[in-house]
């Protein structure tokens, strides 16, 4: 199979992303770099970025998995909620 | 709305908040089901096989009427190098027998819609999209849910809301999950059709493969990848533990691709079509992250409550959610018979999940998740084993040792007697 960026990937997906409010709140000054790394690592949908020393965050793509909530809750990432009703991705076969 | 009580209000329309709708509206109690998603299971995700056992005690023969992907008949658990794979691959006419020891590739969009139909068609109200913010709590005990600024009030509260059961810890039911507890599951349906699935895993009709490997997709990181064959598609993916990240400097995505592109699984998978990127968070720790169960007015059920285990060569977690849920109601139905909501009468509940599969099969495997973070499985094992097979299958005329001594300094050299010692105890304990 071709290999895919995870761009295309999250473009095979069903979303209907809330504009105008993020579930996932992010410390964008954080500068423990190690903590960083496992994040970038983490994240199915590499919602986060690091970029010339700063952390870049997006929620659109965000899958809802919780994993960035689990490694790092009160560093990076400062609230963690569900999308509201009827946002979000909406898994056609899951 | 909010003016009525009702008897029971159900959050999460997953398995197992579905399988407690089910139960408790064909008993005639008046149930609401909230789900967050646009349709039940447009949140959940799975690798995916279900053991049918616990929902036939619901919808007896569901199989015939549910839309199940495939019946599992062949097993395979592969050890996996970087360019090699050591396969174990089982296939029986004891695999999926009887509609009691079966076992069926699902994907759960599909699969909970339709689970939710049944509870619709017993009686319960769906109520979705709608996400519940808060639990409503009257002098400590919970007495209904706030969603979308409407107060519901119910006799009981059942939590069906996921691994993330954000719910749960903000009533301090359950701590905030442990990246040790966890493991991430990155997994891409790809549509390849039903005849080249056939030909491909020597299957017929509606038969399907289960397969799991460890090794090289998490290039060490305790994890794994998995492979399971729907109608026309195969779910493929890989669920690396989050407390062992980093380990490798492979991210979560670029395992999975390395996953598909391995000489023992990109064959099956020429000219398929992606067509979705899905990831959830699988409870791992097994026994000793179950949380509290119950609390006046309020029930802990499926993932929420951590009912999941992991085995390595087989992986239960939705027939845990479907037995949980239907307990969950058993328990409530006798409350409601006794007209008594509080912790004290719900305990019951508690002692229903003692006395089921959930908690025997949980004690019994309790050594696994420790079993599972052994270095060893995931590094040494697997190239152990290529190192052996490669040498007996490998015929070249040149001298050398025979195969048994190959392995025994093979295995001399990576490991001391003392670790092997550990290692071989800990497989015995976890057993």
């Amino acid at each position: 199979m071709r290999k895919m960026t995870i761009d295309d990937k999250l473009g095979l997906n069903k979303f209907n992303v809330d504009e105008s409010y993020s579930h996932i709140d992010v410390d964008l000054d954080y500068k423990d770099e190690a903590e960083i790394r496992k994040l970038l690592l983490a994240c199915p949908a590499e919602c986060y970025k690091y970029e010339d020393g700063k952390l870049l965050f997006a929620h659109a793509g965000c899958l809802e998995c919780g994993t960035c909530r689990v490694l790092s809750h009160g560093k990076i990432v400062t609230a963690w909620r569900h999308p509201n009703g009827n946002f979000g991705v909406q898994f056609r076969h899951g | 709305m909010s003016e009525e009580k009702l008897d029971a209000i159900i959050v999460g329309g997953g398995l197992a908040g579905c399988s407690a709708a089910i139960v408790l509206a064909k008993a005639g109690l008046e149930v609401l089901l909230i789900e967050r998603g646009d349709y039940c299971g447009a949140k959940n995700m799975t690798g995916g096989r279900l053991y049918g056992h616990s929902l036939e005690k619901i919808i007896p023969n569901f199989a015939e009427i549910a839309p199940i992907e495939r019946v599992v008949k062949k097993e395979q658990v592969s050890l996996m190098t970087k360019d090699g794979a050591l396969d174990i691959g089982y296939r029986s006419a004891k695999l999926s027998s009887e509609p009691e020891n079966a076992s069926y590739t699902v994907l759960r969009g599909e699969f909970d819609t339709w689970l939710a139909q049944q509870a619709e068609e017993a009686g319960a109200m769906l109520l979705a999209p709608i996400l519940v913010d808060k639990l409503l709590v009257e002098d400590g005990k919970v007495v209904g849910v706030e969603a979308t600024g409407d107060q519901l009030y119910a006799d009981v509260v059942i939590l069906a809301d996921g691994v993330n059961s954000l719910l749960a810890q903000q009533i301090g039911m359950k701590p905030e999950l442990e990246p040790h507890q966890v493991a991430v599951g990155a997994k891409e349906v790809i549509r390849l059709g039903e005849d080249v699935i056939n030909e491909r895993f020597g299957l017929r009709g509606n038969e399907g493969v289960s397969w799991l490997s460890c090794g090289d997709p998490s290039d060490g990181n305790f994890g794994g990848g998995l492979l399971y064959t729907n109608k026309d598609s195969v779910s493929v993916g890989v669920v690396a533990t989050l407390s062992d990240i980093g380990h490798s400097d492979l991210s979560v995505p670029e395992m999975l691709d390395r996953f598909k592109e391995h000489p023992a699984i990109a064959p099956y998978l020429e000219g398929g079509k992606s067509i979705e990127y899905s990831a959830h968070l699988v409870p791992e720790e097994g026994l000793a992250m179950v949380p509290e169960l119950y609390r006046d007015g309020v029930l802990l059920t499926g993932d929420a409550a951590g009912f999941c285990i992991n085995l390595g060569y087989t992986v239960r977690g939705m027939d845990f959610a479907i037995e949980s849920g239907r307990l969950a109601a058993e328990a409530v139905l006798r409350a409601r018979e006794l007209g008594d909501f509080s912790a004290q009468t719900l305990s019951y509940y508690k002692t229903l999940v003692d006395n089921s599969f959930i908690m025997r099969d949980m004690k019994q495997y309790k050594g696994f998740p420790t079993l599972l973070t052994q270095r060893a499985i995931f590094e040494d094992l697997p190239e152990i084993a290529d190192d052996i097979a490669g040498k007996l299958f490998t015929v070249d005329g040149k001298p050398g040792d025979s195969v048994i001594m190959y392995a025994v300094n093979l295995i001399a050299k990576r490991t001391s007697a003392r670790e092997l010692v550990d290692g071989i105890t800990k497989i015995l304990e976890a057993f």
